[in-house]
């Protein structure tokens, strides 16, 4: 589609709009279900312990309590991967794990009815670090995991999926090294993603074997198929409210669900089970704790001979997500390292902490972060400028790679030298690089430096996608997509791609509610899946309703569909004699009045296209304090085509939230291992980027057509966090002169690094 | 009527509330949030973390944005409120033109702080007609966003600045 747009790439307002500045979005706190009752969750005040005893007597005797559950009256219902986690255990595994459950008619009673449930625990001996968690002798969490090992097999991504990387020969690619460095670095600040709202979710049984939720979900489809197969085959109604930030931790609702279906269960009435902001820091989700150990050869032009390591992954008390996360963390090394010779062995392992789960950024970030410092020691021994290295080295087109299902794919993208040297003309790079560990600028006490960073991923075609397009008589559309609204304004541009490809004004456009029960499968916006996948399925369900439109209307005009086009809700002849300006007639004319036309799309999945985001920063330190500085962020991309200028724009901001590079800066869950708990599960001691302390932050946006669908677009909403740790650790290390591999760079450790404290 | 009962003006309307024990009765734990959103059914006053440190529920008391999470209902009787329903034209319908910049700037993401941000803006306008960057910025400091829409927000609040030609910085 090489004519002028009227919406793709357009300024409109987001369909949501006028709702979110009026405060009339429904977000899932601002549901209300007749006879909601509420649920409350007794936790474990011990990293590791058996229940002994546990008492509910008293807590059942207060008035408004209406069940109180312990692990002997919870359904057989499981989760995990693989399958390891039911709704309750007479185990705990961290403290905050849960012990009891209730359901009252308000908050406040299930809060005082935890009060008097009285739970002996038999202590014991608890693991945290990775290491020691791998000793012959340490504490075991599962029996069914020896050695708190998780097999790394992630079945739903195919029977081969991929399980670390090996190829080629390690040895005779180190042999043929100029240069090899060896190390090690560690990515275990396990910061918290934390969107604003905590999660929640809404369960309602209307028969013994049909269960409808509610949830704040990322992915309203998935959690129907997810709960559908833990919780013994039965038939799932998900809707999702608006949903307030998810970053991919709001994908797997399962463990609330669980609860509140439970709950709902036991007392025949609706529950709602909706995580305090405390629960949601210490006992939702983190990033995975990544540690790498190993070596890297290069050629003295920057050529990789061989990469070789041990990769450590914490993933807490419990795995739903974190093999994919290892899988595609995998894949992504690939896409920015290109290199014959591989050996990269994932060791996945559960210890006595809160879960790390799905976070944007998945296994990529947690990889490279702890990976880039080690390459970062061979780049610097050759002298080899950062940016000459990736632009080198990020996948181009006929490069392969192994993906998440273990399969060899080769890119069929496009070079993205150009975005790279647009980015670094924007920032400066040529001017402000000096070398390795020198600064760009000193003034007095102050030290400017630089540093860049790069990721992509294949998953901008992941998984199955499936939409219907409904035409009405009265020439408006429903899209029917189960995709719901979490910030990156997707329904609204679906609707714009739809808008397109039928020539209607987008007001006549809307998307149906996210409600499994009138939608098709849609496995959610995830991996910046958003354009390309569920965009091909709403695009060929738009031209397939087109399509069957156009034909009923050839029989009314009593000419070939060939022959006729659609704008503005009405049908003409194309061409000559036709035109405009010819005869026309209305939608209703060709449909009926009483009638309606369905499209159906699909998406099947396709690994060959990535996307890509290089950001460079600039960071001043104050040697006398050791506080960092953020001062500028160009963030440079190449997206085909830019489908809603805004939208992009936001997301690329993003990378300053959900975990992502102020995980290099102030952001950690600060764990104690001696008290086994996290000491900062709050919004004071846990820090975030203030309106007060923003960079210089620029976006370099290149259109280079791929070769995806009509609008040759793809998204990058999944990768804007990952370049950014190693980045800023690249650039710390410029601006003082030493080299720093501690994420993240509080200004204790600059002073230490300094000699200062 | 109780004996004690409790008058709030919520955007312009007068709730007389009875404090008691019953279902529906304003009790003295309640906060300023939970009777907006639990028993007045305003639901646009958003409650991040229920302890003061997010800004989301932020609304005008008297004027004044403050947390209504951090403040019981029975403090606020006879006082007037303003929230997030309340900025537009009840007769017309016609937004804010600060929640009219919003839309225009595209300020928002999952849109889960937008309306405690509004709130601060609005009470910034009204005793500053014309701020500077860096008061806008102070402003809002408060507000955590974790989608990161800082900087369309910024866009936003410059764009409905009532008096324009603030000094920035």
């Amino acid at each position: 589609m090489n004519k002028e747009n009227r919406f793709i790439g357009k300024k409109v307002p987001r369909k949501d709009a006028a709702d979110l500045v009026r405060g009339k979005a429904q977000f899932i706190d601002d549901l209300k279900i007749p006879g909601m009752l509420h649920a409350k969750i007794l936790r474990s005040p011990h990293a590791h312990a058996r229940i002994k005893k546990i008492d509910t007597t008293r807590a059942k005797e207060l008035p408004g309590v209406e069940a109180v559950l312990t692990y002997e009256d919870t359904p057989v219902w499981r989760a995990g991967l693989p399958s390891h986690i039911g709704v309750l255990s007479n185990t705990v595994r961290y403290v905050g794990d849960a012990a009891a459950l209730v359901a009252a008619v308000s908050d406040v009673v299930a809060r005082e009815a935890l009060e008097l449930i009285e739970v002996e625990y038999e202590i014991l001996p608890a693991v945290y670090d990775v290491l020691e968690a791998l000793e012959e002798d340490a504490p075991q969490l599962y029996e069914q995991f020896p050695g708190n090992r998780f097999p790394l097999a992630c079945p739903w991504m195919g029977p081969e999926s991929l399980q670390g990387i090996f190829m080629g020969d390690v040895a005779k690619g180190f042999a043929e090294s100029d240069i090899i460095a060896e190390g090690s670095c560690s990515y275990e600040n396990l910061p918290n993603p934390l969107p604003l709202e905590p999660p929640g979710v809404i369960a309602c049984w209307e028969g013994p074997e049909d269960l409808t939720v509610w949830a704040s979900a990322q992915s309203p489809y998935f959690l129907k198929i997810t709960l559908h197969y833990a919780m013994g085959r039965i038939n799932v109604r998900s809707i999702a409210s608006h949903c307030g930030g998810s970053f991919g931790t709001k994908v797997l609702l399962w463990q609330l669900a669980f609860y509140a279906a439970a709950l709902a269960q036991a007392t025949r009435q609706p529950v709602k089970m909706y995580y305090t902001k405390t629960e949601h820091f210490a006992a939702y989700t983190l990033r995975l704790g990544s540690r790498f150990r190993g070596k890297v050869g290069i050629k003295k032009d920057g050529r990789v001979m061989a990469v070789e390591g041990d990769w450590l992954i914490n993933t807490g008390y419990c795995s739903d997500a974190a093999q994919g996360m290892v899988a595609v963390g995998c894949g992504e090394l690939q896409l920015m390292v290109r290199c014959l010779n591989w050996e990269i062995k994932p060791q996945l392992v559960c210890t006595n902490r809160n879960a790390s789960k799905m976070v944007r950024g998945y296994g990529g970030q947690e990889l490279e972060a702890a990976f880039i410092p080690v390459l970062n020691m061979a780049l610097e021994k050759g002298n080899i400028d950062p940016l000459d290295f990736f632009r080198e080295n990020f996948v181009k087109p006929g490069d392969g790679y192994y993906w998440r299902d273990g399969n060899w794919w080769v890119s069929r993208g496009i070079d993205y030298g150009k975005a790279m040297d647009r980015g670094a003309e924007v920032f400066g790079w040529k001017e402000k690089w000096k070398g390795w560990l020198r600064p760009t600028a000193v003034d007095g006490s102050l030290r400017i430096g630089v540093g860049i960073g790069v990721h992509g991923n294949a998953d901008v075609g992941e998984d199955v996608s499936e939409a219907y397009v409904r035409l009405e008589p009265d020439s408006t559309v429903v899209i029917h997509s189960c995709l719901s609204e979490h910030g990156t304004g997707q329904r609204s541009s679906l609707c714009k791609m739809v808008a397109e490809v039928l020539k209607l004004p987008i007001e006549r456009i809307s998307v149906a509610p996210p409600d499994s029960l009138v939608n098709p499968y849609e496995f959610g916006p995830v991996g910046s899946r958003g354009t390309y996948a569920i965009g091909s399925a709403v695009i060929r369900a738009a031209e397939d309703a087109r399509r069957r439109l156009l034909e009923r209307s050839a029989t009314v005009l009593n000419v070939s569909a060939d022959d006729l086009d659609t704008e503005d809700g009405m049908i003409f002849i194309k061409g000559k004699g036709g035109g405009k300006s010819g005869k026309k007639i209305r939608w209703k004319d060709g449909l009926g009045f009483d009638r309606t036309c369905l499209g159906h799309g699909y998406f099947e999945p396709d690994f060959s296209i990535s996307n890509f985001l290089m950001v460079f920063v600039e960071v001043g330190v104050d040697t006398k304090t050791g506080k960092i500085d953020l001062r500028r962020v160009v963030a440079a991309t190449d997206v085909g085509k830019i489908i809603d200028s805004q939208s992009l724009k936001n997301q690329l901001h993003g990378c300053l939230g959900s975990a992502g590079l102020d995980s290099a800066i102030f952001e950690e869950s600060v764990f104690d291992p001696k008290l086994g708990r996290f000491l900062n599960p709050n919004m004071l001691d846990y820090k975030w980027r203030t309106f007060m302390e923003l960079p210089q932050f620029d976006t370099v946006i290149l259109e280079t057509p791929m070769d995806t669908h009509s609008f040759q677009s793809v998204g990058v909403g999944e990768i804007v966090n990952a370049p950014t740790p190693p980045a800023v650790l690249m650039a710390v290390s410029n601006a003082i002169g030493v080299r720093l591999a501690d994420y993240p760079l509080t200004p204790d450790k600059i002073l230490r690094a300094l000699g200062k404290a | 009527m109780s004996e004690h009962p409790v008058t709030l003006v919520v955007n312009n309307r007068r709730y007389d509330l009875e404090v008691g024990g019953r279902p529906g009765d304003l009790q003295p734990t309640h906060t300023l949030s939970y009777t907006l959103r639990e028993t007045l059914g305003l639901t646009g006053t958003k409650i991040g973390c229920d302890k003061g440190e997010c800004g989301a529920c932020t609304v005008l008391l008297e004027g004044e944005p403050v947390l209504s999470c951090l403040i019981l209902t029975v403090e606020c009787h006879g006082k007037k409120i303003t929230t997030i329903e309340g900025l537009e034209d009840p007769q017309t319908g016609k937004l804010d033109p600060i929640q009219q910049s919003f839309i225009d700037s595209g300020a928002f993401q999952c849109g889960f702080c937008t309306p405690g941000m509004i709130m601060s803006v609005k009470a910034l306008f009204a005793g500053n007609p014309s701020p500077t960057g860096q008061e806008i910025r102070e402003a809002l400091s408060g507000h955590y966003c974790r989608c990161m829409s800082h900087y369309h927000v910024l866009e936003a609040v410059a764009g409905s600045v009532p008096k324009a030609g603030g000094t920035d910085e």
